[in-house]
């Protein structure tokens, strides 16, 4: 995990001009703002969306085939998780498990937190597949194993990939959180190259074209591949 | 071992078949058999309880009252100490892997090829192999006219090419009874013939049993053995398709005959 260096070498060399804008500084800062991007923003989110994804379609299923008193603690639970502010379960997990790796939580926190709210879409997914298909299933005599691997799920997951890329993105958002729990996500350590220099604009700004970068090129990502997901014509 | 198959004994038997949804009584007192290799076509106003009976046979609806009987098996309840209970999980899937149904709206899977469609069941259900299946799905796709669709996508299709595939899906599981519901009814007009021709072919050339919801008169007149006509979830009148078209009996019958042939 990256941890904060106080910065030596960055001086603001703008600072006698009184520039609004220093290049020199920004160039200069810039790696070591992109180093804690790809070291943590975008490990927590490639990490977590991975959680989310699968953990969001277990408990959409569970809550679907178990018989309802168990569906309904498993729903229970998803509403709990997804009602309660990220940050509180950042901190809670962070005070309550010391010996835990404050990235490691990051994973947890933000994967199970998303997976609720995947659920939902997933659910949304699956309550689209025509009543036709499990009939057509059923009289074919296919396993549930089966029916659900190779006809609701490929069929639900059809509708759900827009959305579900949704909430990776707003996930991704969400990352600055982290430094409720001294993770050294990339806007923490923008901040800090602020604070240390007293030049916050490069450093705030260079994060959020950071941000800007990632999200629309995988915005239109997410685009394409609902375009090939989508059947034959 | 299974029992032998007595080929004079009913293959599918409704005993006291009664149907609810809810409050609404759809079937009541429904006693009617069917015999290996018959081929039985239900007639009957929208409502009648017509496709309800293929649905309770592919165990889609649940039965509320009565005994379905498959084989001489119980398909869905069997009685014991005057009580009905529920026949195993197992045992069900045992007779409903000799019954295939063909549906109106085609219900194709569409993230899956034509040939996915057809050997799917085949292979995980009846457990053969890929090769036999696949060798097996050719024969059907050139029975059915479509031996260059194998790999097109269902949507890619038309609807009477749809229909064909599914046609040929349900074969190829082998079933001792096929539930043909409305299998026209949502096809264009010019399409129909070419569906109810390769049914004709199926019909002449092996002995499934067939159970049959259609509109189409004069298939119903060709194919089936005997005809059944419903009104309100009852049997009105049954007889040969000779008897039942030229010379009804019933009143209800020949009010229905004569609207529906109005029409055609």
């Amino acid at each position: 995990m990256m941890t904060l260096t106080p910065l030596a070498t960055a001086q603001p060399s703008g600072e006698s001009t009184g520039n609004i804008w220093d290049w020199d500084f920004a160039l200069e800062i810039f790696p070591e703002i992109l180093t804690a991007f790809i070291q943590v923003t975008l490990l927590v989110t490639v990490v977590g969306t991975a959680i989310a994804a699968v953990i969001g379609l277990v408990i959409a299923i569970l809550i679907r085939v178990l018989p309802s008193p168990l569906a309904f603690i498993v729903r229970w639970a998803a509403n709990f998780i997804r009602m309660t502010p990220i940050v509180v379960q950042l901190l809670v997990l962070y005070y309550g498990f010391t010996w835990m790796d404050p990235l490691l939580i990051g994973f947890i926190v933000f994967g199970v937190h998303y997976a609720t709210y995947m659920s939902e879409v997933y659910r949304a997914g699956i309550d689209s597949v025509p009543k036709g298909q499990w009939e057509a299933t059923k009289a074919l005599s296919m396993s549930a194993g089966r029916t659900w691997r190779r006809v609701v799920i490929p069929q639900a997951l059809r509708s759900t990939i827009p959305s579900l890329g949704n909430y990776a993105i707003s996930m991704f958002k969400d990352t600055p959180f982290l430094f409720v729990i001294s993770v050294a996500e990339m806007v923490s350590v923008a901040q800090d190259l602020g604070a240390q220099t007293f030049r916050y604009t490069e450093a705030i700004t260079i994060a959020g074209l950071i941000f800007l970068a990632a999200s629309y090129p995988t915005a239109l990502l997410i685009n394409r591949l609902e375009k090939r997901l989508a059947y034959a014509n | 071992m299974p029992t032998p198959i007595d080929p004079e004994a009913p293959v599918i038997e409704f005993v006291d078949v009664e149907k609810r949804f809810g409050s609404n009584t759809v079937l009541k007192d429904l006693n009617f058999s069917v015999r290996r290799g018959e081929r039985v076509t239900l007639i009957g106003p929208s409502g009648s309880g017509k496709t309800t009976i293929l649905r309770l046979v592919m165990t889609l609806e649940e039965l509320t009252g009565g005994y379905i009987f498959v084989d001489g098996e119980p398909l869905t309840h069997r009685e014991k100490d005057g009580k009905r209970i529920a026949v195993s999980a197992k045992e069900q899937k045992h007779l409903r892997t000799r019954i295939g149904m063909v549906f109106q709206q085609f219900n194709l899977f569409p993230n899956m090829t034509v040939l996915e469609n057809i050997i799917e069941a085949p292979i995980h259900v009846l457990g053969q192999s890929k090769a036999e299946a696949t060798a097996k799905a050719h024969s059907l796709l050139e029975q059915v006219g479509l031996p260059d669709k194998a790999d097109q996508h269902p949507m890619s299709l038309s609807g009477g090419q749809q229909q064909r595939v599914a046609i040929a899906r349900a074969l190829a599981m082998d079933p001792e009874i096929l539930l043909l519901d409305e299998v026209t009814s949502a096809l264009d007009p010019e399409v129909v013939g070419d569906v109810l021709n390769i049914l004709r072919q199926v019909a002449d050339t092996t002995n499934v049993t067939m159970l049959i919801v259609t509109h189409e008169m004069s298939f119903a007149r060709d194919v089936s053995h005997k005809v059944m006509m419903f009104d309100g979830g009852r049997v009105v009148e049954e007889g040969s398709p000779e008897k039942i078209f030229s010379d009804p009996s019933h009143a209800r019958t020949k009010q229905f005959l004569s609207a529906v042939l109005r029409d055609a």
